[in-house]
């Protein structure tokens, strides 16, 4: 358990996921893992959130993760790009890499991971202080940024992205907070894309959202995956099954089962899983 | 279970609106003396109050006429003094309460601010002239603001703290995770988003130091003259009213009533800016 071999992917992405990880062209500078993840275990105090986790998250795939609340799925995600850190007295033990670079090295700032892998919360957030331009670019003015025109340029190209530009591309000096639900995600999303990170890290992004606002979102995952890898933390089952092309499925701080989201559906190893996908349990 | 009888009920409504009538006679209570303060301010001093008392300085002994211009200009002087040392201390302070700090040491800052808040305001002006006065041998307007300032720290600092803990922390979450810095997070993010309460705590702070008298009476001493030599003894507008209150002039008395007339629509004035900032509050975060 925590350490299964990835069974060989189905489906036309799986297709050419597979043919990345079998005949690395040589002109094909990306690996074809984001994260390889080798037996992590995070604390909480004395508590164990994460036990012994060892998974490699595909390149340009979203991977979902699912399990019960308390599983430690959360958790899991925000060792990704070291936000669990914020929370006191955490212990970390393992290893992350992202694109080969050890994200715990001592030398590491956590800013720069997070610099290079974003993150979307379950509650949209968008900073009320400021407009939906201002939203959108605040990433890269923290930073530093101060070329008018280039801010210009990748505020539209970000919403563009996260399809929301027809719809606020005359309101962009209204606050962000003046959006609806589904919007204010967007522009979240847009935001988080807009410093063009590696990796998009997504906890329960449509959990407060209402069904069509939701379809939008997940129909944005699709298309974001050519030029990003996702991993998103998820409660609802059918979305897993519709977006995600890995599934993990985690329960007590243990992954129980990791492969390709279609296996895990239909035909899962483990007991397990089972129980949890058909509803038995969770 | 049993009803009740009509004389249940009649009883029940008596208590009613006993308690309620109680109620309002305490709220009267609490409005009166504001309404009492405003009417015998007006009707004593707003006779004294003319361009004269802005514009000239304090006549002879003896002599009618005159005004409280130095005292004016003195007491914004020493506010000015005051809120440069007293605000960045206070709101930084804040911050740390807020945002850094392990939660042992928070707590003791936390209750030493709340004792600090509750020192009664001439041992600050006690403090001050042991620690500054006698050491640089005469009474200033440094002193006297500083005093102020020593007052106005565990002030600021409490409402600073307060306000940033009402910012979501998902605010915070969300600018760490572009990358951009801790401090960065707290300055443009979380000090932004509670602007509103932060500039309201300071504004609030200046009020109730600019009506104290017994912190300056052996900091800043007053003057009867113009003076804008930091270093030396500067009029204020509580100092005047106090020394013009105590005098046997009846003329004098006329210039302290009007004096607390100017001091108290001031002190108005802060709290009306104070309302207009935070009428938004529901709608924004803080």
């Amino acid at each position: 358990m925590g350490n299964l071999v990835m069974t060989p992917p189905e489906g036309t992405v799986m297709e050419r996921v597979e043919q990345q990880v079998e005949r690395p062209p040589a002109a094909e500078a990306l690996p074809a893992f984001t994260f390889q993840v080798k037996n992590l275990s995070v604390w909480y105090g004395a508590k164990r959130a994460i036990e012994n986790v060892t998974m490699d998250i595909v390149s340009n795939a979203v991977t979902a993760i699912i399990g019960p609340s308390g599983c430690g799925k959360s958790t899991f995600l925000r060792a990704l790009n070291r936000m669990h850190e914020l929370v006191s007295r955490t212990r970390l033990d393992g290893k992350i890499l992202l694109h080969g670079d050890d994200l715990y090295a001592s030398s590491i700032d956590p800013a720069i991971i997070r610099r290079r892998v974003g993150m979307i919360f379950q509650k949209s957030n968008p900073f009320p202080t400021m407009s939906i331009g201002e939203n959108v670019v605040v990433g890269l003015r923290l930073n530093g940024v101060r070329d008018r025109k280039f801010l210009n340029e990748r505020l539209e190209k970000s919403l563009r992205m996260a399809a929301l530009w027809d719809e606020v591309k005359d309101d962009l000096d209204k606050p962000g907070t003046s959006l609806s639900g589904g919007q204010q995600q967007r522009l979240c999303i847009a935001r988080a894309l807009a410093v063009e990170p590696e990796v998009v890290l997504m906890d329960e992004p449509c959990s407060a959202l209402d069904p069509i606002a939701t379809a939008k979102i997940e129909e944005l995952i699709t298309e974001l995956k050519s030029k990003y890898t996702i991993v998103t933390v998820t409660h609802n089952m059918q979305q897993a099954g519709r977006i995600s092309d890995y599934t993990a499925f985690f329960y007590l701080g243990r992954l129980i089962e990791f492969g390709p989201t279609t296996k895990i559906f239909t035909n899962p190893s483990e007991r397990q899983t089972e129980d949890y996908i058909t509803g038995r349990f969770g | 279970m049993q009803f009740q009888t009509a004389h249940q009920h009649t009883w029940r409504k008596f208590k009613s609106a006993l308690a309620s009538t109680v109620a309002f006679v305490s709220a009267i209570l609490v409005i009166a003396p504001l309404g009492l303060v405003f009417f015998h301010l007006l009707a004593n001093g707003a006779g004294s109050v003319n361009w004269d008392f802005f514009t000239k300085l304090p006549g002879p002994v003896g002599a009618v006429g005159g005004g409280m211009a130095n005292a004016i200009v003195g007491s914004l002087e020493l506010l000015a003094l005051a809120g440069a040392i007293g605000i960045p201390v206070g709101v930084l302070g804040g911050v740390y309460l807020a945002e850094y700090g392990s939660s042992r040491i928070n707590l003791v800052l936390r209750f030493l601010a709340d004792v600090l808040n509750g020192v009664p305001s001439i041992t600050w002006g006690v403090v001050v002239y042991g620690l500054v006065v006698l050491r640089f041998k005469g009474f200033s307007a440094y002193a006297g603001g500083l005093a102020l300032s020593l007052i106005m720290i565990p002030l600021i600092l409490r409402t600073t703290e307060e306000v940033i803990l009402l910012v979501p922390n998902g605010y915070r979450e969300a600018a760490l995770a572009l990358g951009v810095s801790r401090w960065k997070t707290i300055v443009h993010i979380v000090m932004k988003t509670a602007s509103k309460g932060i500039i309201t705590g300071i504004l609030l702070a200046l009020a109730r130091v600019g009506g104290e008298t017994a912190p300056l009476l052996f900091t800043a001493f007053g003057n009867h003259f113009w003076n804008h030599n930091l270093s030396q003894p500067i009029a204020a507008l509580p100092l005047q009213i106090f020394t013009y209150a105590i005098s046997p002039y009846d003329d004098w008395h006329r210039q302290a009533w009007a004096g607390a007339l100017v001091l108290v629509m001031g002190v108005f004035c802060i709290n009306i800016i104070v309302r207009v900032l935070t009428r938004g509050r529901a709608a924004s975060v803080v």
